[in-house]
């Protein structure tokens, strides 16, 4: 029963863990390539959850309305880039802070003028509604199992594309260090656009992907994107290997917190005290983690920039 | 960031000279006692014409002007960009609220130790923190403000999700009451003017020249031998005391406390506020608390859908005012 218990919550912060890598290797890359603190990277996440779940909804197939919803989302992002963000790139965190929230205001609102202030239900496909049995007395919904398989599937196209072809160089070099990227002739414009639409599209994927587990509402990307942040300062800010590491370890401290801190407590304290402390240290213990990692490594544990 | 310590050109220098310097943390009084005058008079100009509902909103914008003349106090002086300000703020409002809850409704006991339950957690927030630098040092207060935030949520003694309601504003004795909006104001603009006095004459102290020299080049006055740290630090908790102040008006202003006080995104409009008024002005925070809660106002009495106003215009001064509204005032004189 107990090895179960722990098995499941292992399975569940793989897959939240997974999930928030697709945010964070978005962020990472747009905060260490372009010295960009990007606040609307949440709002791509929830324009990707409100476009994958109304076209799913429209074509009738969840697989066909993820792929348009992608597309859609990546649209979404270029525009924004080539608009506006792509004005902040060069002005202090300060103005990047103040423009991406101005952002993040605004695409709440229009969204909430578009799809309505009511919380969008998206049902995952009906052959992956049941639960599968992966051991004796052990079942697991098979959603959830897809957007693991999703999730690593994604993370490794992201490893391959940033590892082994010509535009994952020019990103790797421009995380590094960007001058020197710009010098050798690398078109560093391009790349941002380029690395923008991609972190859009990651955006899309992950929020399409968790829409049936969560509510797909207004404001779903202000709570995510401060952990993603959180993963990206715990990993090294620009660093993809980090935000997956990142990624993993928030996921798992996360969930597992959530259910095994109250049960400790319960054990050791008593009910009484369980009911009261174990939610507040299990969701304080992720910022914990960061503030520890940020005071003994200051540069995160896989820094990009040496 | 912007590195501030490259060498200017020297025309820029020449105008730097003549001009007051990048901060400004001068009193004013020629501009500010007029408006201070104007601000005494307000609350008798509403009453007469029966506009009485504006005095809260009036108040309102005294107290995030003062919460966020704090941030900007070691933003705008010190350098450090604390995204998690509305944590000092929030503590501020909770004292107030816990204290009121047990029935202790004295504003002498209740105000002055929500300033220290301020400045004690920044003491604490800023003794950690301060040892990083730049992003990072921005993440980890974020961080620090984020474990206060859901410890005060997940606490049923502190009202959980809901906060508390507060049964009254507190006592203040001399006869006064605070329940009067008229009252609260006063005293709201009593506090608030008080605190930016102090902090003027903070910052045009030795203590704030040395801040202020350490925003500008922190290794260098490293090298002469200041202890940077220490005064980083001191600044960091004055600000946390502010801030604590703002909060205690905050929860008696609304007469109700809750967690959304502390989110992120309270602080991520703190920091609005400040940039909007101009960091590293002295009346930056007020002028941006007044220019974001009244634009509020005013759109939300034109459409549900403010925020996308309100969004489109934070946009704009972003793209065509760099350095805040403040910053527009002397464009214009330096181009006559």
């Amino acid at each position: 029963m107990n090895t179960i218990l722990i098995l499941e919550q292992m399975l569940n912060g793989l897959q939240f863990g997974l999930m928030l890598f697709l945010l964070a290797a978005g962020l990472t890359l747009v905060f260490g390539i372009m010295d960009m603190i990007n606040l609307a990277h949440g709002s791509l996440y929830m324009i990707g959850a409100y476009l994958v779940a109304s076209l799913s909804q429209a074509t009738g197939s969840f697989w066909l309305g993820l792929g348009l919803g992608v597309l859609a989302t990546v649209l979404v992002g270029v525009l924004l880039e080539y608009t506006i963000l792509r004005r902040l790139y060069h002005r202090d965190h300060l103005s990047q802070v103040m423009g991406t929230f101005a952002i993040l205001l605004m695409s709440n609102e229009i969204v909430r003028i578009i799809w309505g202030a009511q919380p969008l239900m998206l049902n995952p496909p009906a052959a992956l509604a049941g639960p599968v049995t992966l051991m004796d007395g052990f079942s697991y919904p098979a959603y959830r199992l897809l957007i693991i398989g999703v999730g690593l599937a994604v993370a490794l196209l992201l490893w391959l594309l940033v590892t082994r072809t010509r535009f994952g160089m020019q990103v790797r070099a421009g995380a590094a260090n960007r001058e020197m990227a710009t010098a050798m002739g690398a078109n560093v414009r391009r790349l941002f656009t380029l690395v923008f639409a991609l972190g859009a599209a990651l955006c899309a994927v992950a929020g399409g992907m968790l829409g049936p587990l969560l509510a797909v509402q207004v404001g779903m990307g202000e709570s995510i994107l401060i952990l993603a942040f959180v993963v990206i300062v715990i990993g090294g800010i620009g660093s993809i290997r980090g935000a997956l590491m990142g990624a993993l370890l928030v996921g798992l401290v996360d969930t597992a917190g959530r259910t095994l801190v109250p049960l400790l407590f319960d054990k050791a304290m008593g009910p009484e005290v369980a009911a009261n402390a174990g939610p507040a240290v299990a969701s304080v213990l992720i910022y914990v983690l960061m503030a520890a990692v940020l005071f003994t490594k200051p540069q995160g544990l896989f820094p990009a920039h040496d | 960031m912007t590195d501030t310590s490259a060498p200017q050109p020297a025309a820029a220098q020449a105008i730097r000279a003549t001009q007051p310097s990048v901060f400004d943390h001068r009193l004013q009084p020629r501009l500010v006692l007029p408006l201070l005058a104007l601000l005494i008079a307000f609350p008798l100009i509403a009453q007469a014409t029966g506009e009485d509902f504006y005095i809260g909103v009036a108040s309102r914008v005294l107290v995030f002007g003062l919460a966020a003349a704090s941030l900007n106090f070691i933003l705008g002086f010190g350098g450090m960009v604390s995204f998690g300000h509305a944590a000092f703020v929030g503590l501020g409002a909770y004292t107030v609220g816990l204290l009121m809850q047990q029935g202790i409704t004295s504003a002498w006991l209740a105000w002055p130790l929500a300033m220290l339950m301020g400045a004690a957690f920044s003491l604490l927030v800023g003794a950690i923190s301060l040892r990083t630098q730049g992003v990072y040092f921005i993440m980890i207060t974020l961080a620090f403000a984020q474990m206060l935030y859901y410890l005060i949520m997940s606490f049923k003694s502190l009202g959980g999700d809901d906060g508390l309601s507060l049964p009254s504003r507190s006592d203040i004795g001399l006869g006064l009451d605070l329940g009067q909006d008229a009252t609260f104001y006063y005293v709201v603009l009593a506090l608030v003017s008080t605190s930016l006095l102090l902090m003027a004459r903070v910052l045009n102290a030795r203590f704030g020249h040395v801040l202020q020299a350490i925003k500008e080049n922190e290794t260098r006055m490293q090298a002469i031998g200041f202890p940077v740290y220490r005064y980083k630090l001191v600044a960091f908790t004055l600000a946390g005391a502010f801030a604590g102040l703002a909060g205690a008006m905050l929860a008696n202003q609304g007469s109700f406390v809750g967690p959304g006080m502390l989110q992120w995104t309270q602080s991520g409009i703190l920091l609005i506020m400040v940039i909007l008024g101009g960091v590293g002005h002295l009346y930056g925070g007020l002028l941006g608390a007044a220019v974001f809660l009244l634009l509020e106002e005013v759109l939300a009495a034109y459409t549900v859908h403010w925020q996308l106003g309100l969004g489109a215009v934070l946009l704009i001064v972003v793209l065509v005012a760099p350095n805040g509204l403040l910053s527009l005032r002397r464009g214009m004189w330096s181009k006559r």
